[in-house]
């Protein structure tokens, strides 16, 4: 007996109509020079679609450093690709080769890969990573409040919500999940600022206004009515219903139900985008990515759980942006994967990898700048159990570049939902809301340490463009030890020290960064 | 004075052509198969399904500590349990700060004046929350025991508008009387509700005189309050103008206090009062003496007494109010008339019936388990007890009272207000076919039940006086059997909190998008309960588990609908 066939109500919603003073808020337009005068919301038609990989996805095995493939076959052998099958995006850098769809998009400039997003101090546990990346904190700090959440509720532009929603101005819901429980990124200040549609095969017999007939007893009887009145009583019922109506998919890539779980999501989502719906946010998911063993079969290791997860995100992906095109949404929308971790650079006896930390994260659309942000991972001679790839990019860079660069959120706002600043990258190439993004020209160099190997001193060279910056040292388990360089230093040649007392013996990783430029290289310490 | 009659009498059906939702409410009685097991002594299991639907219908506090105790008697001695006498409570007392003058915080005003002057109304409007507020903190603290839902369901039966009659001490005098003959004789209780101010306010009794009869009253008696309107109640309307002269002369005296009801033997109808052939032409012989009201009522109440009907129509009624409002033959046959029978047998006490009826094979039918939609009272105190939710203790007055008064609102705003049903037929769940129990349910009241429940299981709950009303799901999940297991823990709380069983599929839906957030290992699940239970003050371990929690427990009140049924 199917018992989650309409779409589920998450916030209470008074039925009274408001409007924002009287005035629409589309008054105050996308002008980032506007926004910088009033910082009154960012009133906008951009759609972010959140595509959310449960358990932990293995990043080296999706976008490969085939310059590091001889350190990765000691590490990995029993579950790496084959040199000669990773298909490549530049020569130094691949794809798996499952994942040609997505190698497509990046060929057309639709798909940008930022190398090594994490965070300093990671977590390896499930739950506190998915919290951490869902409320966007640091490491440390236990937030109940997530990041789309407060991005919705922090604007001027949905004041009180969900108290007076829907209204003329608003008539959709800010943010949708396709599933049943509402993420906890979607959790604003007070109430959630998001609502879920249950799971895709379910909701269709929601648009078709059917609902399944409860057991035929007296309990049954009265269940089956206050399901209707709870889904008659859904406030938003009516806009989706009718968004879902106006569009059909059109896209033929589309993986057949039921093979592709997050296919059929993101179908719902084009529908519902081209149907000409305003909710800003759509989060989708698909799970399976906690691959502990046998993710790949032995010889052939293009194949096996790993791959078919891999297969179905790029074919869904793939599907998706083709239907945006073809229902003429595309310039509307920008998609973003994250995982909430990735994981450890040795393999399992076992043929699986354990939990890890920085992994790649995908970002696609018309707008998107397309190419490489970033440097192929360092993948050191001989790996231990614990080691892990180092964050080049906080993911809070990536989550504020997509809030300023796509929603047009200003500086000020931004701090406030990321409780700090982080550098903006270049993600978007037009957006209609910033100016190119380009990365601006500079002069910065990071140069190896010497001597190195070392123990317990080492000199660390670099070249600044004349800008602030900062230098930190992270171990191979991405813990942040120390900041050895921060401030302003002038255009030119610059060299700092670093001591490694009381540090063990291993691998430490150094950290450039200022504005956009982000720099990383690895030394070693031998005691 | 004709107004008036005509909107008590009035009973407005309702209007289901403009809400949208009331198109999916019964256009007829459902014809489902049923049961024709009857009063026979039921004689299965006695497990958490039974003793939860013994504790959901019978009393306000299903929860585990009861479950737990009931299982270790029999169904015999648990229904002993549920029908013993109790002492009455103190009276409701004073938390307001408006001035009526000789009475302090913490004293009861039930015997205190009405009238200050220009403060009248709103020291009556805070006596009356006071008494609401009272009320539902009598029903959330009663525990294993019938009164409470029987003094609701006399309130329900007589029912009479505080906001209409608007004297919170005739409301206090009338729920006393429901409350202290909860399961004694119901002919005493007519006779007392008869000459009760509240009632001979709301339905004009105070007014009828010989020279200008007023029948509310004498039609009501019958056809709301004793007889019914089933096919075998047939008095006449000669019947109500006779009963309505039998009821001439009752008063009631506003200048003492508490109120008190007396007869005025001048304004008595003195002659005599003819009945028609189903009270087999009955003759009332007129008095005329300073007892002459109360004789007559008597005679009166006698010869309605005398029709098996009051019987069957009593039992009726609770049978819509404790198990489910179709009857159909079976039931009639095999629960109902023989109840009635019961009923007579022991000159009209409840007791007696209630008795028979929760020992009974029908009252564990299958069938009768979880058919009834909750009433927003019974929403709010199962989930306040369920989850065990932090009450304030009985220390300071402004705050506890404080708190119980917004407890009453939030039954209010759910559909239900206390003491006030929305007109002299009583809250239409209980009585307005086809629909019954599915009025409680509209477009306007499902929104604020979930609102409520999600109100209750936020961070921040609801803060009232001072005190932080919200659930804490580590109290009850701790109290559970096997909460490290999230297959178990899940199994545990919809037998629980549901009703009704639901598949494993939703069940390992439920446990997958919530406890274990997406992943597919139980493993995860098991690893941060027992870091959290390893150290339970370490607020990083507490709120991975608080959280996810919340998520499934949010999910199971307001995502899924069996959360409604009882």
């Amino acid at each position: 007996m199917n018992r989650r066939e309409f779409i589920q109500k998450t916030v209470p919603v008074s039925l009274l109509p408001f409007f924002i003073g009287g005035y629409s808020v589309k008054a105050f337009g996308r002008s980032p020079f506007l926004e910088t005068l009033i910082s009154a919301g960012t009133e906008t038609d951009h759609v972010l679609v959140l595509i959310q990989l449960n358990g932990g996805n293995d990043g080296l095995n999706t976008i490969l450093p085939i310059d590091q493939y001889s350190n990765l076959a000691n590490a990995r052998s029993n579950i790496l690709i084959a040199e000669n099958k990773i298909l490549k995006l530049t020569d130094k850098t691949g794809i798996h080769p499952i994942m040609s769809g997505l190698k497509n998009l990046y060929d057309s400039g639709k798909f940008t890969l930022v190398q090594s997003v994490g965070y300093p101090n990671p977590n390896f546990s499930h739950f506190r990573a998915t919290d951490i990346w869902l409320t966007a904190t640091d490491s440390n700090v236990h937030e109940s409040s997530g990041w789309v959440g407060r991005y919705l509720s922090d604007q001027n532009e949905f004041p009180d919500y969900p108290t007076g929603y829907p209204n003329t101005v608003m008539p959709d819901p800010l943010a949708i999940q396709i599933g049943s429980v509402v993420s906890s990124s979607l959790q604003g200040y007070n109430s959630s600022m998001g609502m879920a549609i249950t799971d895709p095969t379910k909701f269709y017999q929601f648009i078709a206004g059917t609902v399944d007939p409860a057991p035929n007893t007296p309990a049954g009887h009265e269940l089956t009515y206050i399901r209707q009145v709870a889904q008659q009583t859904n406030l938003f019922a009516g806009s989706i219903k009718n968004a879902a109506a106006k569009a059909n998919n059109k896209s033929s890539l589309y993986p057949m139900a039921p093979d592709n779980s997050l296919g059929d999501q993101l179908k719902i989502v084009a529908r519902l985008i081209a149907g000409g719906l305003k909710t800003r946010i759509y989060i989708v998911n698909i799970g399976g990515f906690d691959t502990h063993s046998v993710q790949a079969i032995a010889g052939e290791t293009d194949t096996g759980t790993h791959a078919n997860l891999l297969k179905r995100l790029s074919l869904a992906i793939s599907a998706f942006q083709d239907d945006l095109k073809l229902l003429g949404a595309e310039d509307r929308v920008a998609g973003m994967t994250f995982s909430e971790f990735g994981r450890r650079i040795k393999s399992n006896s076992s043929g699986g990898t354990d939990h890890g930390s920085a992994a790649p994260l995908f970002l696609f659309g018309k707008h998107v700048k397309g190419g490489i942000i970033g440097s192929n991972p360092i993948i050191p001679a001989s790996v231990t159990v614990n080691d892990n790839i180092p964050m080049q990019y906080d993911f809070r860079s990536v989550y504020g570049t997509v809030l300023k660069n796509w929603f047009g959120v200003s500086t000020e706002e931004l701090k406030r939902v990321l409780f700090k600043d982080f550098q903006i990258l270049p993600l978007f190439a037009s957006t209609g809301i910033a100016e190119k993004n380009e990365l601006p020209p500079h002069n910065f160099v990071l140069h190896q340490n010497y001597p190195n190997p070392f123990n317990p001193n080492t000199k660390i060279k670099f070249n600044s463009s004349g800008a602030n910056l900062t230098i930190k040292i992270f171990d191979m388990t991405g813990r942040e030890i120390k900041t050895i360089a921060e401030g302003y230093y002038p255009q030119g040649s610059h060299e700092v020290n670093f001591h490694a007392n009381g540090l063990p013996s291993g691998i430490y990783y150094y950290r450039l960064q200022s504005g956009a430029f982000t720099q990383m290289k690895a030394m070693t310490l031998i005691k | 004075m004709g107004d008036q009659i005509v909107k008590n009498r009035k009973v407005t059906p309702v209007d289901t052509s403009k809400d949208l939702v009331y198109r999916f409410a019964n256009k007829s009685i459902p014809n489902l198969e049923r049961t024709k097991a009857g009063l026979e002594p039921y004689s299965g299991a006695w497990g958490t399904v039974q003793i939860l639907h013994f504790l959901r219908r019978t009393t306000f506090n299903p929860n585990l500590d009861n479950i737990a105790f009931l299982k270790n008697k029999t169904l015999k001695q648990s229904v002993e349990l549920l029908l013993n006498s109790s002492s009455m409570p103190e009276p409701p007392v004073k938390h307001y700060t408006l001035d009526d003058t000789e009475l302090a915080i913490g004293e009861t005003w039930i015997n205190a004046p009405y009238n200050y002057g220009i403060n009248s109304g709103i020291i009556n409007n805070q006596r009356k929350n006071s008494l609401r507020g009272w009320m539902v903190d009598l029903m959330l603290s009663e525990g294993i025991n019938i009164r409470e839902k029987m003094t609701l369901f006399w309130s329900n039966h007589f029912s009479t508008e505080l906001n209409e009659y608007d004297d919170a001490r005739s409301g206090y005098i009338i729920n006393k009387i429901c409350r202290e003959n909860a399961l004694g004789n119901f002919k005493s209780l007519v006779k007392q509700i008869t000459l009760t101010p509240a009632m001979l306010r709301y339905l004009n009794g105070y007014l009828n005189s010989a020279t200008a009869p007023d029948e509310n009253y004498s039609r009501e008696l019958q056809e709301l309050f004793t007889l019914g309107k089933g096919p075998d109640s047939k008095y006449s309307e000669e019947d109500v103008k006779a009963a309505a002269k039998v009821l001439t002369g009752w008063r009631i005296n506003n200048t003492v206090n508490p109120q008190a009801t007396f007869y005025d033997n001048s304004r008595h109808d003195k002659t005599n009062k003819q009945f028609s052939s189903f009270y087999n032409n009955t003759i009332i012989v007129g008095k005329n003496s300073s007892t002459a009201g109360n004789d007559e009522l008597d005679d009166l109440l006698n010869m309605i007494f005398a029709q098996e009907e009051v019987s069957k129509y009593i039992c009726r009624r609770l049978y819509r109010w404790f198990i489910y409002y179709v009857i159909d033959n079976n039931a009639e046959e095999n629960v109902i008339k023989p109840l009635a029978k019961i009923f007579r047998d022991n000159n009209y006490t409840i007791k007696p019936v209630l008795d028979a009826l929760f020992n009974s094979a029908h009252f564990f039918e299958f069938v009768n388990i979880g058919c009834q939609i909750k009433n927003p009272a019974d929403l709010f105190t199962t989930l306040i007890n369920q989850f065990y939710v932090l009450q304030p203790l009985k220390i300071d007055v402004v705050t506890y009272y404080t708190v119980w008064v917004y407890y009453n609102e939030l039954i209010t705003f759910m559909g239900q207000k206390l003491m006030d049903p929305p007109d002299v037929a009583g809250w239409p769940a209980y009585w307005q076919s086809p629909q019954y129990y599915e009025l409680w349910i509209n477009s306007v009241t499902y929104p604020k039940r979930v609102q409520f429940s999600d109100s209750m299981i936020s961070n921040n709950g609801i803060t009232r006086g001072g005190f932080k009303i919200v659930i804490d799901p580590l109290i009850l999940v701790n109290k559970l059997n096997n909460p490290s297991n999230p297959n178990s823990l899940v199994a545990e709380l919809v037998e629980y909190l549901y009703p009704i069983e639901i598949s494993n599929d939703q069940k390992n839906f439920l446990k997958n998008q919530t406890l274990l957030s997406g992943q597919s290992n139980d493993i995860y699940w098991s690893d941060a309960w027992n870091a959290y239970k390893s150290n339970p003050t370490n607020a990083a371990t507490k709120k991975i588990v608080t959280d996810r929690l919340m998520s499934l427990l949010k999910y199971m009140m307001s995502g899924m609908s069996e959360y409604q049924l009882s």
